[in-house]
């Protein structure tokens, strides 16, 4: 079961997901990438149905960067999670797409903020977030161990203590996940979780 | 579970001396999970009419964002602000349209019509306007409500009688009901202000 979330801290939005591919008992693969760079300074980590997953994150991802093109400055936050939050709810009642999103971004104005946009396009600000099975987990090691102004060792050592939780307390537990940031750097890959990885092929 | 039960939800709006008040709680649920505490369900549409939407949070935030744009259509063709009379029509009408394919909401309104007489209303998820002369109620908490309020109103109370009365009223419904509380949202409106306070009750 596909395990995402992701908190605020000091002048920073964290998301981690796991990493595994999977159809019924069968795991595709497990190096997976399932938080995309929406832009410069926005991450959308998207959990669900795997084609409605890529399908709908590209879609979004294209759209903000036209907005961009069009009006020469880029969308915020806020207004990204909005515009994401309008196309699940136009779809919602034709052709629903099943994604769950986190989206993560840093404005100049406004810092770092976190959004929590569900499959039936509930939007909510959050400090802390996460879906999926794994979110049982992680959200009690959040609610135990946040605080705000965490700094990014103390988030990352947060991360850790919930990914260490979903590995020991999940019975499907996935193996590996992927950890981002975006601060006023931008978004980028901060770290890898593996505990399993791919056989290299050999070559023919 | 029913649709309307999903987020959770609790909504009440009493009548008083030339005041209204309208509260609810601030519990943003997915079934048995808690995701927020701090969501809002009450939206003010001008400084004299608020309106309350419990229910399922999706279609809460498309009907919102709906009726604030008509409201603002209003405001320029009509240069004036909506009745609250006025604006139940609307809402009971936008309601209706989705006879057959509703919004999973039942809206509370509450507003300061002519000459500064309070103004309540509630009605259900097709538009069926219930009007009463001292206090309405909806969501998952609303049976609780009604006997909480049935017992605690008193006609004709001061606008600081009134906020203890629906505070009371809300808390002690809300702690029947494990899908809504997590702490109140109260805004006591009357002809010269809008006090607006948070209730801190049993977190849980």
């Amino acid at each position: 079961m596909e395990c995402v979330f992701g908190l605020v801290g000091n002048g920073f939005a964290i998301v981690a997901a796991d990493t595994s591919a999977v159809h019924s008992i069968l795991v595709h693969k497990s190096n997976e990438d399932k938080i995309m760079i929406l832009d410069s300074h926005k991450l959308i980590a998207a959990s669900g149905e795997s084609g409605d997953r890529v399908q709908f994150t590209e879609y979004i991802q294209k759209n903000v960067a036209l907005y961009q093109f069009r009006n020469g400055i880029p969308l915020t936050t806020a207004a990204a999670a909005n515009f994401t939050r309008g196309e699940l709810a136009t779809a919602l009642r034709k052709n629903p797409y099943f994604v769950n999103i986190l989206l993560a971004g840093y404005d100049k104005e406004t810092g770092p903020s976190l959004y929590y946009i569900d499959y039936i396009a509930t939007l909510h600000k959050v400090d802390k977030g996460a879906f999926g099975y794994g979110s049982y987990f992680s959200l009690s090691m959040m609610d135990r161990h946040y605080h705000s102004g965490m700094t990014v060792e103390e988030a990352i050592d947060l991360v850790d203590k919930c990914i260490m939780e979903i590995r020991s307390r999940l019975v499907v537990a996935p193996p590996n996940f992927v950890i981002k940031i975006v601060d006023k750097d931008g978004a980028r890959e901060y770290a890898w979780r593996e505990s399993v990885k791919d056989v290299a092929v050999a070559s023919a | 579970m029913s649709i309307f039960e999903y987020n959770g939800s609790a909504l009440v709006a009493m009548v008083g001396k030339n005041c209204f008040a309208i509260a609810s709680d601030r519990r943003l649920g997915v079934q048995l999970q808690t995701i927020a505490t701090d969501f809002q369900r009450i939206f003010k549409i001008h400084d004299r009419l608020f309106l309350g939407l419990s229910g399922l949070a999706t279609d809460a935030q498309t009907l919102y964002q709906r009726l604030v744009f008509r409201h603002k259509l209003y405001q320029l063709r009509e240069e004036r602000d909506i009745k609250p009379e006025t604006f139940a029509n609307l809402v009971s009408a936008l309601l209706y349209e989705k006879r057959f394919g509703p919004y999973f909401c039942q809206p509370v309104i509450a507003g300061l019509g002519v000459e500064d007489k309070p103004f309540i209303c509630t009605m259900d998820s097709i538009g069926a306007k219930e009007l009463a002369k001292d206090f309405v109620v909806a969501g998952t908490a609303s049976e609780s409500l009604y006997g909480a309020c049935e017992s605690m109103f008193k006609e004709n109370m001061e606008p600081e009688e009134l906020f203890e009365t629906v505070s009371q009223a809300l808390l002690s419904s809300v702690d029947r009901d494990c899908l809504s509380g997590w702490g109140g949202h109260v805004y006591v409106v009357t002809p010269t202000e809008v006090k607006e306070r948070i209730l801190k009750g049993r977190m849980d």
